[in-house]
């Protein structure tokens, strides 16, 4: 699978120090599930943590705090045994929605409960706290989202099919950052559905008169 | 005793942790990072008690998660400092953290040696391109790893070289996907 639209710098730096919206956290993580190129840029970041903390100035901490500490160690060796390595294995690989989306719907993409949204367009969205929305969004072959702009960034990564608008051609994997400006028709390719994953740090603003009542039906 | 920031000899207590459970060899680790996990719960916002208490999970966690400890992957400093964050989002901020479905492994899987000692390496180059860095910008590196910055804020500070570090990630990637592959 060749990925041709990553995610910014910026954005992996801010997942790495954990201080994204819970849904902008949702898409970055479902984006280096099936990256490997920002994966790698992620441990990089990540290090650049890691050599931060080794050289911060701590703050003094009680022996008490290590007698507690020591108590809690014993006290679930005697529970649990000795260390293995207890991460299970991924739930079987879905074809569709990589590990951390599996979580958000509860199971594959035949769980996803998807509620029509006109156009024939369908979403599901999910729940995540914060600031930032996510949402899957199901095109139909061939069809296009309503024309509209952001209030703020908009994150969309493709997970099925494919889509089209002026910006370039997305496929399963790329990730497309619309920002406020940017007045975009999204077209799905013509040989199937196309599925994403969309999120929104503010409420999209339609152009046309009909979209604009289906605003509040759409929830977003 | 490891040297103060070398990275390698916190390999080595990482293993006698996993394979023995060696509890002189965890109070080491501890005394080393349970302090600066504790000022950087402190400084996203937490009450020093609140600190101390997350510091323990934080190190409590590393105790019990020794085996998964993938040194091509991050240095033991950085493994921490993942930790320690997603104890901030869940503790502080209250709200989940999806992580990325991890890539494919299995008992079978010993990681590569060299891969090893050559990211060891990049994290201690790493280290030193930061602490010869202006106290200014140094100072701001600090701010946006310990979530004092924003996500607009933080765009505006780079300049580190992260090249070399993420070829070598990608390198043990590449190499674990094709051990894969084979198995
Ligand atoms: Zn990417
Ligand atoms: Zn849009």
């Amino acid at each position: 699978m060749t990925i041709n639209h990553h995610l910014t710098d910026d954005l992996i730096r801010s997942y790495s120090a954990g201080i994204l919206p819970e849904a902008m956290d949702l898409i970055v993580a479902t984006h280096i599930s099936l990256c490997d190129e920002c994966r790698a840029a992620l441990c990089a970041q990540d290090a650049v943590g890691g050599a931060v903390l080794e050289r911060a100035r701590g703050e003094a901490v009680s022996d008490a705090c290590l007698d507690r500490t020591l108590a809690l160690i014993r006290g679930s060796d005697r529970a649990a045994g000795p260390a293995r390595d207890t991460r299970k294995p991924d739930a079987p690989h879905d074809p569709v929605l990589p590990a951390p989306l599996r979580d958000y719907v509860g199971g594959s993409a035949d769980a996803i409960r998807w509620r029509p949204v006109g156009m024939g367009v369908k979403q599901a969205v999910l729940r995540t706290k914060g600031d930032a929305k996510a949402r899957l969004l199901r095109i139909p072959a061939g069809a296009a989202m309503p024309d509209h702009s952001h209030r703020g960034i908009e994150l969309t990564m493709v997970l099925k099919g494919a889509y089209s608008d002026a910006d370039g051609r997305y496929a399963r994997g790329d990730i497309e950052i619309a920002h406020e400006d940017l007045h975009h028709t999204p077209v799905a390719d013509v040989g199937e559905d196309c599925i994403c994953l969309a999120v929104n740090e503010g409420p999209l603003r339609f152009k046309g008169i009909l979209p604009r009542l289906a605003q509040p039906f759409l929830g977003i | 005793r490891p040297t103060e920031g070398v990275a390698a000899d916190w390999i080595d207590v990482i293993i006698r942790i996993r394979d023995h459970r060696d509890e002189t060899a965890f109070v080491t680790l501890f005394r080393h990072f349970a302090p600066r996990v504790k000022a950087f719960l402190m400084r996203s916002g937490a009450d020093a008690a609140l600190a101390e208490e997350c510091a323990q999970d934080v190190m409590a966690t590393v105790w019990h998660k020794a085996a998964q400890f993938d040194p091509t992957r991050a240095s033991v400093a950085t493994w921490i400092f993942t930790i320690a964050r997603n104890r901030k989002i869940d503790v502080l901020r209250r709200q989940r953290r999806p992580e990325p479905e991890d890539l494919p492994w299995g008992p079978e899987h010993e990681p590569d040696q060299a891969d090893a000692i050559g990211l060891q390496q990049e994290s201690e180059h790493l280290g030193e391109a930061i602490a010869s860095l202006p106290r200014k910008q140094r100072e701001l590196i600090e701010k946006a790893y310990f979530g004092e910055l924003s996500h607009t804020e933080i765009a505006q500070q780079t300049g580190l070289p992260l090249g070399t570090i993420k070829s070598r990630i990608r390198l043990a990637l590449e190499r674990l996907r094709h051990a894969m592959d084979r198995s």
